[in-house]
């Protein structure tokens, strides 16, 4: 800070402001922290046994946290460009049928191995049709993305009851059924599958042109075009990268359950948008880290396997996830009447 | 005084039936400000986007430094060095000063074999490109949005010139800013001037015109209903070109 910017405020109230907004800007982190310091005293005392503790716990939270923070990683991506896809829970649950059948079908004609490869390429191409669908009806048609995507959510859902023929497929694939629960030096390999996704994710938005872009068309679309960035492009890539992450979150429910349901997505469509909101990205556009969303995604699996492990009736979880939604949105809205901030990365 | 850097003979405008532009003939020094004035309608920023690529003309030739030329968009006339400011949409908010002059063309780096941006230095560059107009931020990592309406003119004004811009079209760009943020941006454009740019200067505000430009070209119903240089003319008889009386 230089001089020139604390001539604008008096400097102590310069240093409180600096202060809130930091705090304010790290809050996803501390409603974490605050949550787990919260059931692990919770849970000594009513039950004299560690929750934080335990690697048990502990895996079970980050398996808990894969699905929303996969179909998150996408949405995120989407609301920094000002968007949204509402289509990806059942984009998800069409992935999870079409990964189950196919790998069933070629699995019996030709190994488990070949039909979890051929389940897992076919199931990812077809969720790029729905995401190039959406792209283009946002890009190129101009459908606002809420009412193209709710589109989409129709038809994806309809087109995975279809396909399951209104029920469950179950998986005679023990190469997919380990995907979902295997372990890889004690760690399930959902966790890293995820891992390496967020990975790239991270990347993409961080330190690429791409993700420059990205938050380039929420922040101002019409400037971004001027400067010459092919606008529609990027905006179909990145429906295509949310159906992609929605498509890898229904073959790895497919799985871990050893059944690609139709419904897999249905309860992590609201879930995903929860993670990205209290991850701290803004509903419209321009802000937003796939960190956050990870934090955000952590949150709401603490929340609710907490709660579960605590003997908690169930349906707190609601109330508890919707709270964080709506204090978070309220810290945001504060911190954007202070102005300023860093740019977002 | 014959360094013309753009010119347009005999420009016409037609979108279907609606002329908009009729045999505009148009030319532009290194270093000087000219302005257009006209009522809504009169064909003003029909004839600016012909010149920034945006449309193509109908008939007539566009000269740019000697060379007729002709640009199938907004980024080949950029390229070749005409950009235009625009009040609102000239920048990305959320992003920074290097994000912003950069946008479109990043400084690329390697971070081990992956490309990545390179925004300590993209802010450098950005922050030296409008120190030569001698604005001067205290902090370069905070969005745009943070800057006063004045800053901001300058870091779209910055970029253009960073990019080696010789013809800077700015529409409007007194509009919506407080009075000392407007003197800001008149002194902007005198030390473009002196920089040896050419300026095209919309406005409504006809002060404005005549505190910056050496000539005011007045368009109506998209002709040009005259040309006049600044010293020469008094706002009245602007007035009476701009409504045909």
């Amino acid at each position: 800070m230089t001089a020139a910017a604390s001539t604008r405020h008096p400097p102590g109230s310069a240093r409180g402001r600096r202060t809130l907004a930091a705090l304010a800007a790290a809050r996803a982190w501390i409603f974490l922290i605050v949550l787990l310091i919260v059931f692990e005293i919770w849970s000594q005392i009513a039950y004299g046994s560690t929750f934080l503790f335990s690697a048990f716990n502990i895996r079970s939270i980050a398996v808990f946290a894969v699905a929303p923070v996969l179909l998150g990683l996408g949405q995120t991506l989407v609301i920094i460009s000002g968007g949204i896809d509402l289509s990806v829970g059942f984009t998800m649950g069409f992935a999870a049928v079409i990964s189950a059948q196919v790998a069933n079908s070629l699995g019996a004609v030709a190994g488990p191995g070949i039909g979890l490869l051929g389940g897992v390429v076919i199931a990812l191409g077809a969720t790029m049709i729905p995401g190039w669908i959406n792209g283009v009806l946002v890009a190129r048609l101009r459908v606002p993305p809420f009412i193209g995507t709710l589109g989409m959510y129709g038809v994806a859902r309809g087109a995975a009851y279809l396909l399951a023929n209104g029920t469950t497929v179950p998986v005679q694939n023990s190469w997919l059924t380990w995907l979902g629960n295997g372990r890889i030096i004690g760690i399930p390999a959902v966790v890293l599958i995820a891992g390496i996704v967020i990975l790239i994710f991270h990347y993409a938005l961080a330190e690429t042109q791409f993700g420059q872009y990205t938050y380039a068309i929420g922040g101002n679309r019409q400037a971004t075009l001027r400067a010459g960035v092919n606008v529609r492009r990027v905006t179909i890539i990145l429906y295509m990268l949310s159906a992609l992450t929605a498509g890898i979150d229904g073959i790895l429910y497919t799985g871990r359950f050893a059944a690609g349901a139709p419904q897999a997505g249905e309860p992590l469509l609201l879930d995903s948008i929860a993670a990205v909101v209290i991850g701290g990205a803004s509903l419209f556009g321009g802000s937003g880290t796939i960190i956050g969303t990870i934090i955000g995604a952590l949150i709401i699996a603490v929340i609710q396997y907490g709660l579960v492990f605590l003997n908690v009736e169930p349906f707190w979880q609601f109330i508890a996830v919707g709270l964080v939604i709506i204090v978070s949105v309220l810290v945001d809205q504060s911190q954007r009447r202070l102005g300023g901030g860093r740019q977002d990365e | 005084m014959s360094d013309i850097v753009l010119e347009t003979r005999g420009i016409s405008k037609r979108f279907g039936g609606v002329h908009a532009l009729e045999r505009v003939d148009f030319s532009l020094r290194a270093g000087e400000v000219v302005a257009l004035a006209g009522d809504n309608g009169a064909g003003k920023s029909t004839f600016t986007k012909i010149i920034s690529g945006v449309f193509q003309p109908s008939e007539g030739e566009i000269r740019y430094c000697g060379q007729p030329v002709s640009f199938d968009g907004p980024q080949a006339a950029r390229a070749a060095g005409i950009e235009t400011i625009y009040q609102d949409l000239a920048l990305a908010d959320n992003l920074d000063i290097g994000g912003n002059v950069f946008l479109g063309r990043e400084i690329k780096s390697k971070f081990l074999f992956l490309p990545r941006i390179d925004r300590k230095r993209m802010r450098e560059e950005a922050a030296k490109a409008i120190q030569v107009l001698d604005v001067h931020l205290d902090r370069l990592d905070r969005p745009v949005r943070a800057l006063s309406g004045g800053q901001r003119q300058a870091v779209a004004i910055g970029r253009a010139i960073h990019w080696d811009a010789r013809v800077l079209i700015m529409d409007e760009p007194t509009a919506a800013l407080g009075v000392p943020e407007q003197r800001k941006v008149m002194d902007l454009i005198r030390s473009l001037k002196t920089k040896g740019l050419g300026v095209i200067f919309i406005s409504h505000n006809l002060a404005d015109m005549f505190a910056v430009s050496d000539r005011i070209v007045v368009l109506r119903r998209g002709v040009v209903a005259g040309e006049r240089q600044v010293g020469h003319v008094d706002p009245e008889e602007i007035v009476r070109l701009m409504v045909g009386q």
